[in-house]
């Protein structure tokens, strides 16, 4: 306790070249997690981080952490083995739309519903860049990509009601252009106990560039996006006198001074509130600006390697640790001389 | 009162009839009497078939006996059957002049034309080789219990007790551990426990009344070697082999795992055991099942995963993971009737082209594979002790038929004989002077150092991707590509020092060697001794430790004129042992989703002996 360990960045940089693509947003993100990781007064030791296989999957080699470069999608399953075999580990889960999302659909989804107390980074570029340029699960329809030379007819996957639905106690989505805020959205991440789910918009430079572009330039973003925070009424826009209102159960853009509308008439966001938060998860179909924050922070809910660690110490409490020669020795035997 | 050497008896009836139950409870009555027994369960996929089909057929074999008993016997000499698809799927297996218990009142009209036989089917020349006990097990244990106030379908529940009371009479068993068990098992419903007390005894007074009619036999205890006897059977002992295993290292026991049969009761045994610190995980699927176990070997557990074939086959690519990190790691894989669903309650061997080559690249693992139930103990600790020792993936074979079965088990000396297990697992401390490198080797054994997340300095990060030999980075080079490809076989090479030589039943030389392996010990151990008594040259090698093979292996086939491998596949140690050795192995094969009989292995070693 005494020993808070104070770290600087270059501590969690490993003595590997990083390898993505020159303006690859995956450059961005790896320094937030970084500086991110200096401030949480955490060993550095403690840290484990896992991922599954494509371009953000070569995350670990880059932290001077314990690290684990899995198969393809299958990071979730082993970080919870490891989670719940030693609880005290930060354990920090790397994976991106295809990874995540595809082929480790299936192990993304229960370990939200489980809730082990781990982090995943979803880096959300909607493109298979390390295959060199196929579809994901996350393009929107029509893009046209070597394996969809007439446009992709797959219905994409939103992932924030995808993993709500999945029970995520923690949902927050950032950009990797906004270093400050991912810093931000990494710490809530740390902080919370139980799944931390965090979106990142990034950019894939070479097969998929400036998909989030309209989310991240100076034009355009403030109108694009809306920056949640708890306790905060929903404004958004250059001038700041946009809103979201609850208008006959449906959330609706409003101006400012407009029609009597006032900042008293907003929603404000309550990251408890999992009704607000699926709300904000389906932005895109109420014509929502993209909500970008904490969209959702459940409050204490049990964590799964917790009940493991004291379903395990309430049996030993009152049996007594196991001993092997009484096992064998139970029951039924005889004894022939 | 006729004294006989050994007996087997099979219960049959439908899936619903309690015959696993009645099995087991005379197996147990019997290894208390100090029987030597083996046990042989066999039941349909289906939870319940429909009522009265050859499908909905469920069987349960045992063989007890005064002298050792190796397998659960080929032909039984007392058959159960419940009702008539029971008889007409189990008849053909009775032993001539053997002892045929019919359950009359299944036997109507109706029933026997679902199956096309006629009414008179236990008049009819097909019965004419066994004596026939007539019972009418149904209504008599409804009569029996016509005082109680329960429903019928309940008091027809009991009949099994019934049954069990009649065989229990007929061979002299003593009621009073069924009594108790009884009591233990309905504890605070005393009319139940009254129901099945009073069928069972009401078979057993059946049995002294129609005394005249019935032959009783008696079957002393065994002249067995001393020691503490517990009956157990193969995925028990398999569990508790883990338990003992992580006891011993230091570790705690991590299970990652999927429900499959006949896998599944090792995890459900597991779950059990929490006194001993033991975690299982039940997975969403069998590659979260491996993965999981991975991640809990890379935070220091000793970890295993169990499964079936199916479940191995989704297995594999993470199996060649735990390979590349060069984790300790036990795959569990209780291997039944394949390929693809298979025959998921049925028995066979052919699994183990898929433990040697099951993986893509060149991705060598150690294979051990457990001889009889009992033995699952052993082999599981020693599959630890190797996967923590050598710091790889080892695969356990077990099956169906030795996963189920169980025996009377000789209760080891544990300090004596499971004591020491020793893991590379390294602190801080020791890389004071020395730089830490996650891939250097120990010399003798190409083992890794084992660095824990939590230890300060030791940071390290493993992957999939190709590494450096010693540094554990990653490395596209040629020369290191090859050079780790060997190391990784040599790894496993080196452990031929550290597993026992095979030892030969029978003489070191001869006409015939006959190498098996896994679950078919009991049979063969017992055919191949049946000709050595009849003074043929035969001997046998049994593979407990298949990949390696023992360090003496090759050698001592060159000391026969004729080698035969018997395995429930179409030929796959024959064909490795070819490959390997170029040694001119016979392959003797069976693939009927059943084990092997002595008397066909018999003849067959016999055809080649001639």
């Amino acid at each position: 306790m005494s020993e808070q360990p104070t770290y600087k960045k270059k501590d969690f940089v490993s003595d590997q070249e990083v390898r993505w693509c020159p303006g690859c947003g995956d450059y961005a993100i790896l320094s937030s997690v970084q500086l991110a990781l200096t401030k949480l007064g955490r060993k550095k030791e403690e840290f484990v981080f896992v991922s599954g296989i494509g371009c953000s999957s070569r995350f670990p080699y880059y932290m001077n952490t314990y690290g684990l470069h899995t198969i393809h999608g299958r990071a979730p399953a082993l970080a919870s083995g490891i989670k719940t075999q030693n609880p005290d580990l930060s354990v920090w889960i790397i994976t991106g739309d295809g990874d995540g999302l595809s082929i480790g659909g299936n192990h993304l989804i229960h370990v939200v519903r489980r809730n082990l107390d781990v982090n995943i980074l979803l880096f959300n570029n909607e493109i298979y860049g390390l295959t060199k340029g196929q579809y994901s699960p996350t393009s929107n329809q029509g893009l046209v990509t070597k394996s969809t030379p007439q446009g992709s007819i797959d219905r994409p996957f939103q992932p924030a009601p995808l993993l709500l639905g999945a029970r995520s106690s923690f949902y927050a989505r950032t950009l990797d252009t906004d270093p400050k805020h991912m810093q931000q959205m990494f710490t809530r991440s740390y902080n919370h106990k139980g799944t931390s789910f965090v979106e990142i918009f990034q950019n894939c430079v070479i097969f998929n560039d400036k998909i989030h572009e309209q989310f991240t330039n100076r034009a355009s973003r403030d109108d694009t996006t809306i920056r949640v925070e708890h306790g905060q009424p929903m404004i958004f826009g250059k001038e700041k006198n946009k809103g979201i209102i609850l208008k006959d159960v449906k959330p609706e853009v409003v101006t400012i001074g407009e029609n009597g509308v006032t900042e008293a008439d907003l929603l404000v966001h309550d990251e408890t509130n999992p009704f607000i938060a699926n709300l904000l998860a389906h932005a895109n179909d109420f014509g929502l600006p993209v909500p970008y924050g904490v969209l959702y922070c459940a409050k204490d809910e049990a964590c799964y390697e917790e009940g493991v660690h004291s379903q395990i110490n309430a049996v030993i409490d009152k049996k007594g640790k196991g001993d092997m020669k009484k096992l064998l020795f139970s029951g039924e035997t005889i004894t022939v001389d | 009162m006729q004294e006989l050497d050994s007996v087997i008896v099979r219960f049959a009836g439908d899936s619903g009839d309690g015959m696993q139950l009645a099995g087991t409870q005379f197996s147990n009555t019997s290894a208390i009497m100090g029987n030597d027994i083996s046990t042989f369960p066999d039941f349909p996929a289906e939870i319940r078939a429909p009522r009265g089909t050859e499908a909905g057929v469920s069987g349960f074999q045992v063989h007890i006996g005064a002298k050792e008993i190796h397998t659960p016997g080929d032909a039984p000499y007392i058959l159960v059957a419940m009702n008539p698809a029971a008889f007409k799927v189990n008849l053909k297996d009775l032993e001539q002049g053997g002892i045929l218990i019919a359950n009359t009142d299944e036997f109507t009209d109706k029933n026997l034309e679902k199956l096309d036989m006629t009414g008179t089917v236990l008049d009819s020349p097909m019965v004419e080789p066994y004596k026939v006990v007539r019972a009418a097990i149904t209504s008599q244990t409804v009569e029996a219990l016509k005082e109680l106030d329960l429903d019928n379908k309940s008091k027809e529940r009991c009949k099994n007790f019934y049954a069990l009371g009649l065989i229990y009479y007929m061979l002299h068993r003593e009621i009073d551990p069924t009594l108790k068990w009884i009591r233990e098992k309905f504890a605070g419903k005393d009319t139940l426990i009254q129901a099945n007390e009073t069928a069972l005894k009401a078979g057993f007074n059946f049995g002294d009344t129609i005394e005249e009619s019935v032959s009783r036999f008696k079957i002393p205890a065994a002249k067995i070697q001393p020691g503490t006897y517990k009956q157990i059977n193969g995925n028990t002992a398999t569990a508790w082999g883990f338990i003992q295993a992580a006891q011993t290292s230091g570790r705690e026991l991590f299970l990652g795992s999927y429900p499959i049969t006949p896998a599944s009761d090792i995890l459900h045994e597991l779950s059990k055991r929490k006194d001993f610190n033991v975690k299982t995980f039940q997975a969403e699927d069998e590659i979260a099942g491996i993965c999981t176990s991975i991640g809990a070997a890379f935070s220091g557990a000793l970890a295993i995963t169990s499964t079936s074939g199916p479940g191995m086959a989704l297995k594999g690519e993470a199996m060649g993971l735990a390979m590349m990190y060069e984790l300790p790691l036990v795959i569990i894989n209780v291997q039944r009737g394949g390929p693809s669903t298979g025959l998921p309650t049925k028995t066979e061997q052919s699994d183990l082209m898929q433990a040697f080559y099951g993986r893509n690249g060149e991705s060598p693992v150690a294979i051990v594979a457990a001889s009889r139930p009992a033995d699952c103990f052993h082999m599981a600790y020693e599959a630890s002790r190797l996967a923590l020792e050598h710091m790889t993936p080892v695969i356990l074979l077990t099956d169906g038929y030795i996963a189920n079965g169980a025996e009377p088990w000789r209760l080891p000396d544990l300090d004596k004989d499971y004591s020491t297990i020793n893991t590379t697992v390294v602190k801080d401390g020791d890389y004071n002077d020395k730089e830490f490198l996650a891939y250097e080797r120990n010399a003798e054994t190409y083992a890794r150092p084992w660095a824990l997340p939590g230890t300060p300095g030791l940071e390290h990060r493993l992957g999939g991707l190709e590494k450096k030999s010693g540094t554990g980075n990653i490395s596209y080079d040629p020369a290191n590509h090859e050079a780790m490809c060997f190391e990784r076989r040599d790894k496993i090479l080196k452990m031929q020092n550290s597993i026992p030589e095979l030892e030969l039943e029978g003489e070191d030389s001869g006409d015939v060697l006959v190498v098996s392996w896994g679950g078919t010990y009991g049979a063969v151990t017992q055919a191949v001794s049946k000709l050595q008594k009849e003074g043929k040259k035969i001997s046998l090698a049994h593979l407990r430790y298949i990949n390696p093979f023992p360090k003496n292996f090759e050698s001592t086939l060159k000391n026969f004129k004729k080698i035969l491998v018997p395995e429930l596949n179409l030929g796959q140690l024959v064909n490795i042992m070819n490959a390997e050795f170029r040694c001119d192995a016979h392959g003797i094969n069976k693939v009927q989703g059943l084990p092997f009989k002595i008397s066909e292995l018999v003849e067959a070693f016999n055809k080649e002996l001639n």
